[in-house]
Formats: C-alpha cells, sequence, structure tokens
C-alpha cells in the first residue's frame, strides 16, 4: 500500500474534480425529480380516473426495477430508437426517471398525512380543490417531507456513482483512473474516496435527524 | 414490436442471469440477516465499547455507495492478496451494505417491544442475550417483516451491481446477449420483465403484509 503516492495533490485535485461531477449530477437530478415528483404524487393522491392508475403502474414499475438498468437504458438503448444523450444527460436522465418515481411516493404519502378534516374545512368555507391543495394541504405536507427526501437525497448521490458503468467522470470513474496506474493506490484511494462520500451524506442525515426531532 | 426471438433464442442465458441473480440476492439476504441481527444488538447491549462498534459500523456503510464496496472485494481485497471470483465478490458487497440496512430494521423492531418484556425476562433469572433470543427477538420478527421484505426488494435490484464486474447476473448476460445481437433496447426490455418479475410480486406481498398489520393495531 502506497499511502504517499496515492494521496499526492495531483490525485487529489483529480478526485475532487470527479466529486464536483458527482454533486452537480445529483443536484441537477434532485431538483428535476423533485419537481416531477411533486406533479405525479399531487396527480395520483387527486385520484383522476385513466390518469392517476396509468400513473401508479409507471411509477410501480420505474421503483421495482434496478436503477442501473435505466442507466443503461438511456445510455446505451436510447440511440437505437434514435434518440441519443451525452453521458452527462443520459446519467441524469436516468436518475431523473428514478427520483421521480421514488419522490413522488413520498409527496403522496406526505398528502395523504394531512387529516382528511383540514380538506373538508377548506372546501366548505369556500375554497375550491385547486386551492384547497395549493394554501391548505401542500404547504403542510412538504413541511413533513423534508427529512425523507433528505434522506433521498442521501441515496441518491451515493447512486451516482452507478454512472461508473457508463464512464461518466464523476468520483468512483476518477478513483478508478487512478486506481489503474499502480496497484498499492488501491486500498488508500478506496478508502478516501469511501470518507468523502461518508462526510457529505452523514453530514446530511445529521441535519435530516435534527429537521425530524423539530417536527415531532 | 419486440423481437421475441432474441428472447426465445437466448432463452438459455436469460435463466441463468435469472437464477444467479436470485441465488446472489438470497445469499446476500442470508449473510446480511446473520451480520445485522449482531450489528443490531451490538447497538442495544448495554456495553458501550460494542454500542460504538454498531454504530460506527451502520453509520458508514448506510453511506457509502454500494459500488464501492463491491470494488473493495472485487478490487481492493486483490490488491492485498485475498482474491474472490466475481459472483463471489458480488454478493459479499451486497451482504456487507445490505446488513447496515437490516440491522437498522432489527433494531427499530427490537425497541419496539415494550421495555418491561426484558426486565420481567431477567428478574425471572434469564441472562441478556438469553433474555433477546427467547422473548424480545421473537417479537420483534412480527414488527420486522414487512420494513424486512422492502430491503429484499431493494437487494434484488441491487445486485445489478453484479453485472459491473461480470458477476454472472441478469446485468452480465443482457450485456452479453446485446453484444452479440447488436440490440440493446430489446434486450434490456426483457431484462427489466425478468427483474419485474421478481420484485412486482415481493412489493405485492410487503403491500399487503403493510395494510395487515396496521389494520392490527
Amino acid at each position: 500500500m502506497d499511502f504517499v503516492g496515492a494521496y499526492a495533490p495531483a490525485h487529489l485535485k483529480f478526485l475532487l474534480e470527479g466529486f464536483v461531477v458527482t454533486l452537480e449530477v445529483a443536484f441537477l437530478s434532485i431538483f428535476f425529480s423533485f419537481l416531477i415528483g411533486i406533479i405525479i404524487g399531487v396527480l395520483r393522491y387527486s385520484r383522476i380516473p385513466f390518469l392517476s392508475p396509468v400513473l401508479a403502474v409507471g411509477v410501480e414499475t420505474i421503483r421495482n426495477l434496478p436503477l442501473l438498468l435505466i442507466i443503461f437504458f438511456t445510455y446505451f438503448a436510447l440511440p437505437e430508437v434514435g434518440f441519443k444523450l451525452d453521458k452527462f444527460y443520459a446519467a441524469i436522465l436516468a436518475l431523473v426517471i428514478f427520483e421521480s418515481a421514488m419522490l413522488s411516493e413520498i409527496v403522496r404519502s406526505g398528502l395523504n398525512s394531512i387529516e382528511k378534516g383540514q380538506i373538508e374545512a377548506a372546501r366548505s368555507s369556500g375554497l375550491t380543490y385547486t386551492q384547497t391543495l395549493w394554501h391548505i394541504v401542500l404547504p403542510q405536507a412538504l413541511r413533513r417531507m423534508v427529512p425523507p427526501i433528505v434522506g433521498q437525497f442521501i441515496s441518491l448521490l451515493k447512486d451516482t456513482s452507478l454512472a461508473v458503468v457508463i464512464a461518466l467522470p464523476e468520483l468512483m470513474n476518477h478513483a478508478q483512473i487512478i486506481n489503474g496506474q499502480n496497484v498499492n493506490y488501491v486500498i488508500p484511494i478506496f478508502l478516501l474516496v469511501a470518507v468523502m462520500y461518508f462526510v457529505v451524506n452523514y453530514s446530511l442525515s445529521l441535519v435530516s435527524r435534527r429537521l425530524e426531532h423539530k417536527h415531532t | 414490436m419486440l423481437d421475441y426471438s432474441i428472447l426465445i433464442e437466448h432463452w438459455d442465458m436469460y435463466m441463468q442471469g435469472f437464477s444467479n441473480t436470485l441465488k446472489a440476492s438470497v445469499l446476500a439476504l442470508i449473510g446480511s440477516l446473520a451480520i445485522g441481527t449482531v450489528m443490531a444488538v451490538f447497538r442495544i447491549a448495554p456495553i458501550r465499547p460494542l454500542n460504538w462498534i454498531g454504530a460506527a459500523y451502520v453509520e458508514f456503510i448506510r453511506n457509502i455507495p454500494l459500488i464501492l464496496i463491491v470494488f473493495v472485494f472485487f478490487v481492493g481485497l486483490p490488491a492485498i492478496g485475498i482474491r474472490f471470483d466475481s459472483f463471489t465478490a458480488g454478493t459479499l458487497g451486497l451482504t456487507v451494505y445490505t446488513a447496515a440496512f437490516i440491522a437498522e430494521v432489527i433494531r427499530a423492531g427490537i425497541l419496539a417491544v415494550p421495555k418491561g418484556q426484558m426486565e420481567a425476562a431477567r428478574s425471572s433469572g434469564l441472562t441478556y442475550l438469553q433474555a433477546m433470543w427467547h422473548v424480545i427477538l421473537p417479537q420483534a420478527v412480527k414488527i420486522v417483516i414487512p420494513p424486512m421484505g422492502n430491503q429484499f426488494i431493494n437487494l434484488v435490484k441491487n445486485s445489478s451491481v453484479l453485472g459491473v464486474i461480470a458477476g454472472l447476473d441478469l446485468m452480465y448476460f443482457g450485456d452479453l446477449i446485446s453484444s452479440e445481437t447488436f440490440v440493446t433496447f430489446d434486450v434490456y426490455i426483457f431484462v427489466a420483465l425478468f427483474y419485474l418479475l421478481l420484485t412486482i410480486p415481493l412489493s405485492l406481498g410487503v403491500g399487503a403484509l403493510e395494510r395487515r398489520l396496521a389494520k392490527s393495531r
């Protein structure tokens, strides 16, 4: 094991560059997933005939598939039907598809956790269904959703590492490139990479735990 | 329209991948149940250093990517002379990773058993381990079955990382078939269907159990 050689400044810089891509992909993905997740969650909650059941089938299908398969799909299979994406966007598309399904379930159970009496009260005081949803149900539900969403973001940060299969230049990919130079680097590099993921994710989980205590 | 001749001509490969995915998932489940139970007991046992070991294991492993752990078994340990074949390395990685989540599920289950149970068992002369094994764990099992089912679903999905290290699972054979046929789209649709064949019944089962448990409360 060669800790000194493995932790050469050039390597550290290279790993950091990878981590920036990891964070970038994670942030962009959670942002779009959150928007789509809210839309799907609200539509499913509203029990619209035909649309809600179709969304239910879609969400359940995606949730029951491995993310790795979805990444393969957006990068290798979509070009076959004339939809070619760069690695970066293929990875984000796959993550957004998967995470939107996950987040929509969080949104839906958040909405379901709001007591029915509140909706009845809002409706009987003259608000329309959309107004009730927007002003009464969503704001309360969103607050309850924060801890599980942070949890989902931690998963997402870890899951970006799967994009190593399409050689997206994120943290795992950069680690593997350094490892390829010298077998004595492998363990020190994996150790450092693990610590990098751990520090960010553990901090996030502490934030999430604190928020949970605040609300209960 | 999907090209079903791919499925028919490569049926044996799909089946081999399917059975290896199932095998890796079941083996990893058994292994992670064992490690997870030990870690959960460590975390709540009245011995400080054990608490630390349990907490360190769970918090560290839960916050790093699965693929990193698999790489440690597949690339890291061979660097210091410990070698595994790819299927074993993948299954070991899955086991170590899933154990951290299962430990949390079991811990929550144990904590859900009223405290008086432990006190009663201890005061009637059982040792801590006896009380845990004969009194607490059997009651915790009922509570943890639905979340455990969810962990098994995740495990089946996560077993796809074996494909990254040529671990002979469904993903790996999907890769192989697509490089033989030069077809990607259809090949992976069939791979997806095989995964759903495992995960959808599990999801429905877990959902039904959760509803039943919610009713009995």
